[in-house]
């Protein structure tokens, strides 16, 4: 009896906004520990801040830029990354899913597994850096001298989106290895949050071979570095001019391209098929 | 996906074998039973080492991910400092773009067998939360003892393999100065050898915080942070402002990183270098027995409480 | 079957080889070695029937669902589910079945069972009149009424089972695929579970493919049974045609009140072993030939028994058994 299915109820956003606000409603039950992970997070970005201030406190100026620029830079980073790490954080869970084959359960559901694990989890407990990064990014913006005007705003929310964009894929990147590494997260650190940690420095200290795995092959120079040039109308260093930074949507193209086909490899490679 | 490796040494299986075997111990005067007694213990603590040894090499390729990484920080932290050097017109705290390079190198090169921050294992802090801890209270090798020899154990494996590496790339690349003398070697090795310990006890106290709290991940991660930055691992501790290193100096973690790598690296020398590694004696002292009494208190709560 | 309808399952020659990196102790190189999971297995299934699909571990049964539902790639050979190819196909086919594997949960453990339920109305797009009267019409079945507001991982494991497959049917599928669903219940828990399970194919002539170790399950929930071993099909036929096939034997263990030589005379009978000088003695019967009854009976005209029990055919026993007999 091939039975007739009944027309579909929703939209296509329907199973991840449900899956999403089911994951809101968890961790507010959570309280204790959820307090604790939210000082956690909190520390951990007043120790990178304070990691800048320590230099700050022994000179005054560092790879061109003084320590208001240098708020800026910082917040920028480390907005777009905090931002990438409360959205799509969580699929580092991947290589515990696979090792416990929870993962089949995506496998089993009518969605792509990506976009299943992507929307699996909301890390709500990132908000204390997303905190930490805004107060950064304020007060980068009212200290520094900004010629402000439609070009800045436009930087602005290129910079914040995009550069929330590339650090996402970073991080799909590093899960996609998951599926062939054991305890591989010893490897993808290195670019993940090596990204994130040279994405907050100004990239004219970096020298020529640095600059070009930062700028083109890893590109976290696009999320606040070349940004923070093009708002503080700022010439950039050789081989990184800061009229790029308007090119920081082909910069996340670039990363997502990497993140879906590794992500494609390692299903595969999970499935079985083709070794 | 995970590969069945054959010759993994549980580090259960070793103190199972030992204390099985002191307890065959039937020595014929008193004597002779303290002497066989501390005969056993040490063959107990070697082999416990050795097992912390042999288990690091089924993790190969996470060794090899692990100096990837490693040296990716270094090249990123030595441009900051480089350039923080250069602005300050060549010398920055007693630091020259050379020594300043060593610092880079040697500290990343020694984190992994530092171990800072308790990166590591998490086996302490999962025995604790699912209470098969207890087992290990029951056996007549003294808890805190075996997990450190373990951990020694560990750390005289990865040392060279991810220490090496890491600084010769260092070396080969953006160089570094490091001295001619073996006196700083050796006793640079003393020292990483307390700081190894030092971080360890740390850790350990930070994970029998897991008899009271539920959850240590939140814990763990703030120890991390507050640890690694402390130890020197950001930014030399030579570096701070007055006040906060005054603070850093009233916690053990500088003991941890800034101390071995000064001393490797000759920029603190003779009696001073004595002296620091004093201070790490006292820091090891201190640190096995808060986590010693910490221990006791744990195991009092947990027979109150039936555990 | 009057007309013929498109098979809900179709395998032919299904292939699946793992190869295994074993590391000797302290060698270098590792040894790479192939294991066929599963060789050339063909079989069709028809909508509306009830297959129990039994095996030792190991023997292939997880490996060949997996491939039918789209989460393994065959080596070789084909599967089609539902008119679809499993891995090609996963999205649409995942609207017409529902798995529930036995040790692996598919609903979210820290929110009420409730909340799962919704969710998954919500994935499968439900509209929502629908998806509350089949979730009432599901819990009230499976008595589940009490545990819906208690978080899942608190659930006990007969709740959670139950929990588990109605979360698998709530988009009413065509197909019910169960991967060992009874393991560690209690009896009571499997009685209820069974009953659902027929209710719900005579309801909506779903389909069913079982795997399991309990041939209780087998026995009443299934018309057709088909025996996998080392990765081939070793019997497609109906569970008294196994039993005829295989010869399965029950035991009779009786527990004697003095030491007695050897009962190895007894009619329709085999002496397995004694224990105890004799007091304690296993006696293999035919089920087909004789009763446990007529057996004691005879047993007690030799001796005083004091206390006995029945053993039933090991699943393992009847398979190998199996496996010899195709050889």
């Amino acid at each position: 009896m091939a039975r007739a299915q009944p027309r579909a109820a929703g939209d296509w956003s329907t199973p991840y906004r449900a899956v999403i606000g089911s994951r809101i409603r968890a961790q507010r039950s959570y309280r204790a520990s959820f307090a604790l992970d939210l000082f956690g997070s909190l520390l951990i970005g007043l120790a990178e801040f304070a990691e800048v201030w320590v230099i700050f406190h022994n000179v005054r100026v560092l790879g061109g830029l003084d320590f208001n620029a240098i708020l800026l830079l910082f917040g920028l980073s480390n907005l777009a990354f905090s931002m990438a790490d409360l959205l799509v954080g969580h699929v580092d869970n991947l290589p515990t899913y696979v090792r416990m084959g929870t993962i089949d359960a995506f496998y089993l559901r009518p969605q792509p597994v990506l976009a299943q694990l992507v929307t699996s989890e909301l890390s709500l407990r990132r908000l204390a850096r997303i905190g930490v990064a805004l107060v950064a990014l304020s007060a980068g913006l009212t200290q520094n001298h900004i010629a402000w005007g439609p070009q800045v705003v436009a930087m602005l929310v290129l910079a914040l989106v995009f550069g929330t964009a590339i650090f996402a894929g970073l991080f799909v990147c590093a899960a996609s290895l998951q599926f062939f590494l054991i305890n591989g997260s010893e490897l993808t650190n290195s670019f993940t949050y090596g990204g994130s940690y040279a994405a907050s420095q100004p990239a004219s200290i970096f020298p020529t071979p640095l600059k070009m795995i930062f700028g083109y092959l890893v590109p976290v120079v696009f999320t606040a570095y070349l940004p923070t040039l093009v708002i503080l109308r700022l010439p950039g260093p050789s081989g990184l001019p800061s009229w790029l930074a308007w090119l920081t949507p082909f910069a996340a193209l670039w990363v997502w391209f990497v993140a879906l086909r590794l992500w494609r490899w390692g299903t595969r490679h999970y499935q079985g098929g083709g070794g | 996906m995970a590969t069945a490796t054959a010759g993994l040494t549980s580090f259960m299986e070793v103190i199972h074998a030992e204390s099985n075997r002191s307890a065959q111990l039937r020595p014929p005067y008193p004597e002779g039973y303290v002497l066989a007694f501390v005969r056993a213990q040490m063959r107990t603590y070697g082999q416990l080492a050795r097992a912390g040894f042999r288990r690091q090499s089924s993790y190969r390729l996470a060794m090899v991910a692990g100096v990837v990484t490693n040296i990716v920080f270094g090249f990123i932290r030595a441009a900051i400092l480089f350039a923080a050097v250069q602005s300050a017109g060549g010398t920055l705290a007693g630091y020259t773009r050379d020594t300043i390079s060593t610092y880079v190198w040697l500290s990343q090169a020694l984190i992994g067998a530092v171990n800072i921050g308790g990166s590591g294992s998490t086996e302490l802090s999962d025995r604790i939360r699912n209470g098969d801890i207890a087992v290990d209270f029951t056996r007549p090798v003294d808890v805190q003892g075996s997990y450190l020899a373990t951990d020694l154990g560990r750390a005289a494996f990865t040392l060279l393999p991810r220490g090496l590496p890491t600084v010769l790339v260092g070396a080969l690349t953006v160089g570094l100065a490091l001295p001619s003398r073996p006196w700083p070697y050796l006793l640079g090795l003393v020292s990483v050898v307390l700081a190894v310990s030092i971080s360890f006890l740390c850790g350990y106290a930070v994970s029998i915080l897991g008899f009271w709290l539920v959850e240590t991940r939140g814990l763990r991660s703030l120890y991390m942070v507050t640890s690694s930055f402390l130890a020197g691992l950001f930014v030399p501790v030579g570096l701070f402002p007055g006040w906060l290193s005054t603070l850093a100096h009233a916690t053990p973690f500088p003991s941890i990183l800034q101390v071995p790598i000064d001393i490797i690296s000759g920029h603190v020398v003779g009696t001073e270098a004595v002296k620091t590694v004093a201070v790490q004696c006292l820091w090891v002292v201190l640190t096995c027995l808060i986590g010693r009494a910490l221990t006791r208190d744990g195991l009092r709560k947990l027979e109150v409480q039936g555990g | 079957m009057t007309h013929q309808e498109p098979a809900i399952i179709e395998l032919a020659d299904l292939s699946r080889e793992f190869t295994v990196h074993r590391k000797g102790a302290g060698r270098l190189r590792r040894d790479r070695s192939t294991l066929t999971a599963v060789d050339r297995l063909s079989f069709v299934i028809a909508p509306g029937e009830s297959v129990g699909y039994i095996g030792a571990n190991g023997a292939g049964k997880s490996t060949t669902i997996k491939m039918l539902t789209g989460i393994l790639v065959p080596t070789s050979g084909s599967a089609r589910t539902c008119g679809l190819e499993p891995v090609r196909q996963r999205r649409e086919l995942a609207r017409r079945i529902g798995v529930v594997f036995g040790q692996r949960s598919q609903l979210w453990w820290d929110l009420p069972l409730r909340e799962s339920f919704s969710i998954l109305a919500a994935i499968h797009r439900l509209d929502t009149a629908r998806a509350r009267s089949r979730t009432t019409d599901l819990v009230e079945q499976l008595e589940m009424g009490q545990a819906l507001d208690t978080p899942v991982r608190q659930l006990s494991l007969g709740q959670r089972m139950r929990a588990e497959i109605a979360a698998a049917l709530l988009h009413s599928p065509d197909l019910v695929i169960l991967d060992e669903p009874t393991i560690g219940l209690d009896v009571l828990s499997k009685q209820r579970l069974r009953e659902f399970l027929i209710h719900e194919r005579t309801e909506r002539g779903t389909t069913l493919l079982l795997t399991t170790h309990d041939m209780g399950d087998i026995e009443r929930l299934c018309d057709r049974v088909l025996v996998v071993d080392h990765g081939r099909l070793a019997y497609d036929g109906s569970l008294p045609g196994l039993a005829a096939t295989v010869g399965a034997r029950r035991v009779l263990v009786v527990d004697l009140a003095a030491p007695a030589a050897d009962l190895s005379d007894l009619p329709d009978s085999e002496h397995l072993g004694s224990e105890g000088s004799g007091m304690r003695q296993r006696l293999a019967f035919d089920a087909e030939t004789t009763t446990a009854a007529t057996l004691l009976a005879e047993v007690s005209k030799r001796c005083e028994v004091r206390d006995l029990s029945i053993e039933e055919p090991d699943i393992e026993d009847v398979v190998r058994r199996i496996y010899q007999s195709t050889r």
